[in-house]
C-alpha cells in the first residue's frame, strides 16, 4: 500500500531516535547526567539551593502527590492571574485585553494538564508575554510533570521494599534542563531556518499584490512550536495551529515536527525496560503501543483516499478528501500527522479534523478514547499503559488460575482497584459530560454541523478533554461558559485522577518486596501478553464508548446522506 | 505542606525563567543572526513595499493573476486569524458550496466541471494555503495569459518554473506557489 509509505518512514525514524534517548532518560533520572551534566550542573544545582531540597532525599508517593499537585495548582493559578492582567502587562504589540474569566479559567486548566485545548482564537486573544512566559512554559513543565509521574511508577515496580519513588523538584529540574530543552532547542533552531516565524515584532497589515488587505499575525512562536510537539502539548499561536505557513511551512518541517511528538513517548517504553533490568519488557509495550498505533493508520488512511458524501455529492466520487487540508502536506501527511496526533494527546493538527471523512474522524476518536496509550502524551503514554499492563496481567492471572504478579510484584486487590480507578475514570467522566451536553440547550447549541456529525463534535471535545489531547472539532462553538467550564473540570480530572491513583500504585508497588519468578510465573514480555494487553486495551474502550460511537461516526459513515 | 507550596511558585519562577526567557532569548537571537528573514516571516517586497509573505496564500480575484485555494477566513483580510470551514462529510452546506465554485471556475477558465481539480473548490485548513496544484495552475494559464495579452507558453512555463516538491521525492506534494507566479507575471512587464 502506497499510502503507508509515509508513516512507516516517520515511526521508523522515531523508533530510531527512541533508542539511545530512552538511554539518557535513564541516566538522567538517575542524576547521571555526564557531559551535559558538566555544562548545566551549575544550573541545576543552583536550583536545588533555592528549592532547599536535596535530590538525594526522596518523597514516599503521597509527599511526591502532594508536590505534584501544589506544583500544578501554582502553574494554574500564575497563568489565570497573566491572562487577566493581560493588558497592563508587556509585550502586548497588538494591545490586547484581559482575557475573560471563563476562558482563563478553561485555558489555565488546559495548559497545567498537557492538554492544550484552545477555546480562544490565539492571534486575537493572547499576547506575545503570555504565550512566552506563560503558556509555552507550561509547554514545558506539565510535560515534565507527566514525565515524573511516570518514572515515580516505573521506580515503584523496579525498586523492592522501597518507601519512596523518588524526588519530584529533582524530577522535575532534570526532565526539564536535561530533555526538553536541548531537544527543543535543536528543533527550533530548524523551524526557524525553514521559515517558522520568530520575531517580537507583531502583526503586518500589507496590501496585497491585487489591492487587498492582509493581516499576517507574527510573534516569537518558533520556540513555541517545538515544545509544543515535542511535549505533546499541541496548543499553538495560531488558530489553524500546524496547519499554519508560519508555523509549519514545508514538508520536513512537518517531517521534523510530527517525528517531535513521537520520540519521546515512544523512548519511555524502552526506559521502562532498561529501568527494570529487562529491555525486552520495554519493547513488548512499545509493541502493544505500535499494533494499535499502525490499525488506527491503516484505517484513516484508506478511509481519507475516499472523497466524503459532500463532494462526492458535487461530482468529485473519486477524488480524495482535501476540505481542511494543505495543499503542500499530502493527504498522507496530513491523515498520519491526525492519528499520531490524537495518537499521543498532542493535539495540534496539520489539518482540520472536523472536515475528515467519519471513518478517519472515528479513528482519531478512538485513538484518544482508549485512554491515550498509542503511544499517548509523553509520560502519560506509559504510565496510562502500565495501568492496562496491571489489569492484563490480573486477568491472564485468573484465566491460568496463578497469581498474578509483574516483575516478582503481587497484583492484588489494592493494587487491581488503584489499577482499575486509573483506568475507568474517564471513560464514567466522559460519558456523564456527554450526556449533560446532549441533553442541554447550552451543550446542543454548541455543534455547527447539523445531524449525526453535530453530535460527532460534542463527543470529540469531551474525549480530547478528558484525555487531555486538546485537537478539536472545531467547528464546536466551545468558547461559551458551558464548555469552557465542562471542558475545564474534566481536563483537570481526567489529568490529576489518574496520576493520584497512579502514584498510589507506585507507593504500593515500591513498598513490596520482590518475590522470585518461577515457572508458574506469566512473562509480561512474549507475544501472548502483547496481544493480551492489546486486547485489554480494546476491549475496556470498546465496552465503554461503542453505544456512544454509534450514534455518532458510526453513524455518518454509514450513511450517505447530506445534512 | 506550606514548605511545597512555596518549593512550587519558586520551582515556577525558576523555570519560567529558563523556558519562558532564556529558552526564546536564545531561538530568537539564532533567527536574528542566521535566519532573519525567515524568522520574520519572509516578507516580500514588491516596487519597495511589503506586499506579503512568501509562505502565506493572498485572495486574486483579477484576471491577470492566478488564483488560490477558497479560504475559510478570507486569507485574513479582516483580522488576524487562520482556520477552516470545519464543514463535516455529511454537510449539506459545503456539498453546494463546492458544487456552485465548481461550476464557477469552470465557466472562468472556460473548461469542462471534470476538469476543475479538488484543490480549487475546497477550502484549506489555514485559509493561508499559498499553494495549488500543479493541474489547479494549469488550467489557470490561458484566461491569464488572455488578460496580460501574452503567448499562453510563456505563462506556462513560468508556471512549470514554478513547481516545487516532493522534497527528496516523498515528503511533500508537488504544488505550485501562486504569489511567487503573480510575482513573477508582474516581473515580465
Amino acid at each position: 500500500m502506497p499510502e503507508l509509505a509515509f508513516p512507516v518512514i516517520l515511526v521508523a525514524l522515531a523508533v530510531a531516535a527512541a533508542w539511545p534517548l530512552s538511554w539518557w532518560l535513564e541516566r538522567v533520572y538517575a542524576g547521571r547526567t555526564g557531559v551535559l551534566g558538566r555544562v548545566l550542573g551549575p544550573a541545576e544545582r543552583g536550583a536545588y539551593r533555592l528549592l532547599r531540597t536535596d535530590p538525594g532525599r526522596e518523597h514516599g508517593w503521597a509527599a511526591y502527590a502532594r508536590c505534584v499537585l501544589l506544583f500544578s495548582a501554582a502553574c494554574f493559578l500564575l497563568l489565570c492571574l497573566l491572562q487577566r492582567l493581560q493588558a497592563h502587562l508587556p509585550l502586548n504589540p497588538d494591545g490586547l485585553g484581559a482575557v475573560s474569566p471563563a476562558p482563563a479559567f478553561n485555558t489555565a486548566a488546559s495548559f497545567v494538564t498537557n492538554t492544550n485545548w484552545q477555546g480562544y482564537v490565539p492571534e486575537q486573544t493572547m499576547s506575545q508575554l503570555i504565550q512566552m512566559a506563560g503558556l509555552s512554559v507550561q509547554n514545558f513543565v506539565s510535560a515534565a510533570v507527566g514525565m515524573a509521574v511516570a518514572v515515580a511508577l516505573v521506580r515503584g515496580i523496579a525498586r523492592s521494599r522501597s518507601g519512596t519513588v523518588g524526588n519530584f523538584w529533582a524530577d522535575l529540574v532534570r526532565g526539564t534542563l536535561y530533555v526538553l530543552v536541548p531537544i527543543c532547542l535543536a528543533i527550533a533552531v530548524v523551524l526557524v531556518g525553514r521559515g517558522a516565524v520568530m520575531t517580537f515584532g507583531g502583526t503586518e497589515t500589507v496590501t496585497t499584490l491585487d489591492g487587498g488587505t492582509q493581516h499576517i499575525a507574527r510573534g516569537p512562536f518558533a520556540a513555541q512550536e517545538a515544545v509544543k510537539q515535542l511535549g505533546t502539548n499541541g496548543g499553538g499561536t495560531f488558530n489553524a495551529n500546524s496547519a499554519h505557513p508560519l508555523s509549519n511551512p514545508t514538508a520536513l518541517t512537518n517531517l521534523l515536527a510530527n517525528w517531535a511528538l513521537l520520540v519521546v513517548p515512544f523512548a519511555f517504553a524502552f526506559t521502562y525496560g532498561r529501568m527494570v533490568g529487562r529491555r525486552r519488557e520495554g519493547v513488548a509495550i512499545l509493541a502493544a503501543m505500535l499494533i494499535l498505533l499502525g490499525a488506527g493508520l491503516t484505517t484513516a488512511l484508506v478511509a481519507e483516499h475516499h472523497a466524503t458524501p459532500a463532494l462526492a455529492a458535487a461530482g468529485y466520487d473519486g477524488a480524495p478528501n482535501m476540505e481542511g487540508k494543505e495543499q503542500r502536506f499530502t493527504v498522507d501527511e496530513a491523515v498520519t500527522w491526525s492519528v499520531t496526533t490524537t495518537g499521543t494527546s498532542t493535539g495540534a493538527v496539520n489539518s482540520m479534523h472536523d472536515s475528515y471523512t467519519a471513518t478517519a474522524g472515528g479513528v482519531q476518536m478512538a485513538m484518544m478514547l482508549l485512554g491515550e496509550v498509542a503511544p499517548g502524551g509523553v509520560g502519560a503514554g506509559l504510565y496510562g499503559m502500565l495501568l492496562f499492563v496491571l489489569v492484563a496481567v490480573f486477568v491472564g492471572g485468573l484465566m491460568i488460575g496463578r497469581t498474578p504478579e509483574l516483575l516478582g510484584k503481587r497484583i492484588g486487590s489494592r493494587e487491581v482497584r488503584l489499577a482499575l480507578l486509573g483506568v475507568l475514570v474517564m471513560p464514567v467522566g466522559f460519558l456523564l459530560c456527554v450526556a449533560v451536553a446532549a441533553a442541554t440547550g447550552a451543550g446542543t447549541a454548541g455543534p455547527l454541523n447539523a445531524g449525526p456529525h453535530g453530535f460527532s463534535e460534542i463527543l470529540y471535545a469531551f474525549a480530547s478533554a478528558w484525555n487531555n489531547n486538546g485537537s478539536a472539532f472545531a467547528g464546536l462553538s466551545a468558547n461559551t461558559d458551558f464548555y469552557d467550564l465542562m471542558l475545564g473540570v474534566a481536563m483537570l480530572i481526567g489529568r490529576f485522577g489518574v496520576i493520584v491513583p497512579v502514584l498510589a500504585l507506585a507507593g504500593a508497588l515500591a513498598g513490596q518486596q520482590r518475590r522470585p519468578q518461577g515457572p508458574g510465573t506469566m512473562p509480561s514480555s512474549s507475544p501472548v501478553f502483547v496481544a493480551l494487553l492489546v486486547g485489554t486495551v480494546l476491549l475496556v474502550g470498546a465496552l465503554s464508548f461503542f453505544p456512544a460511537l454509534a450514534l455518532g461516526p458510526f453513524a455518518e459513515a454509514l450513511t450517505g446522506r447530506l445534512y | 505542606m506550606l514548605r511545597d507550596a512555596v518549593r512550587s511558585v519558586t520551582a515556577l519562577l525558576l523555570l519560567t525563567v529558563l523556558c519562558g526567557g532564556a529558552y526564546p532569548l536564545v531561538v530568537w537571537g539564532v533567527g536574528r543572526v542566521a535566519f532573519h528573514d525567515a524568522a520574520t516571516g519572509s516578507l516580500v517586497r514588491a516596487d519597495g513595499r511589503v506586499v506579503g509573505s512568501r509562505l502565506i496564500g493572498q485572495e486574486f480575484t483579477s484576471d491577470r493573476y492566478l488564483q488560490g485555494r477558497p479560504s475559510a477566513v478570507g486569507y485574513a483580510a479582516d483580522a488576524a486569524g487562520s482556520g477552516g470551514t470545519n464543514l463535516g462529510p455529511n454537510s449539506r452546506e459545503q456539498a453546494d458550496a463546492v458544487a456552485e465554485l465548481r461550476a464557477r471556475v469552470a465557466a472562468r477558465e472556460g473548461v469542462d466541471p471534470a476538469r476543475v481539480p479538488v484543490d480549487l473548490v475546497t477550502a484549506s485548513a489555514s485559509g493561508l494555503d499559498p499553494d495549488i496544484s500543479e493541474a489547479a495552475a494549469l488550467i489557470q494559464v490561458p484566461r491569464v495569459a488572455r488578460a496580460r495579452g501574452l503567448p499562453e507558453g510563456e505563462v506556462r512555463d513560468l508556471v512549470t518554473a514554478h513547481v516545487d516538491g516532493p522534497v527528496l521525492g516523498v515528503l511533500g506534494s508537488r504544488h505550485v506557489r501562486v504569489l511567487e507566479v503573480n510575482l513573477a507575471l508582474d516581473r515580465l512587464r
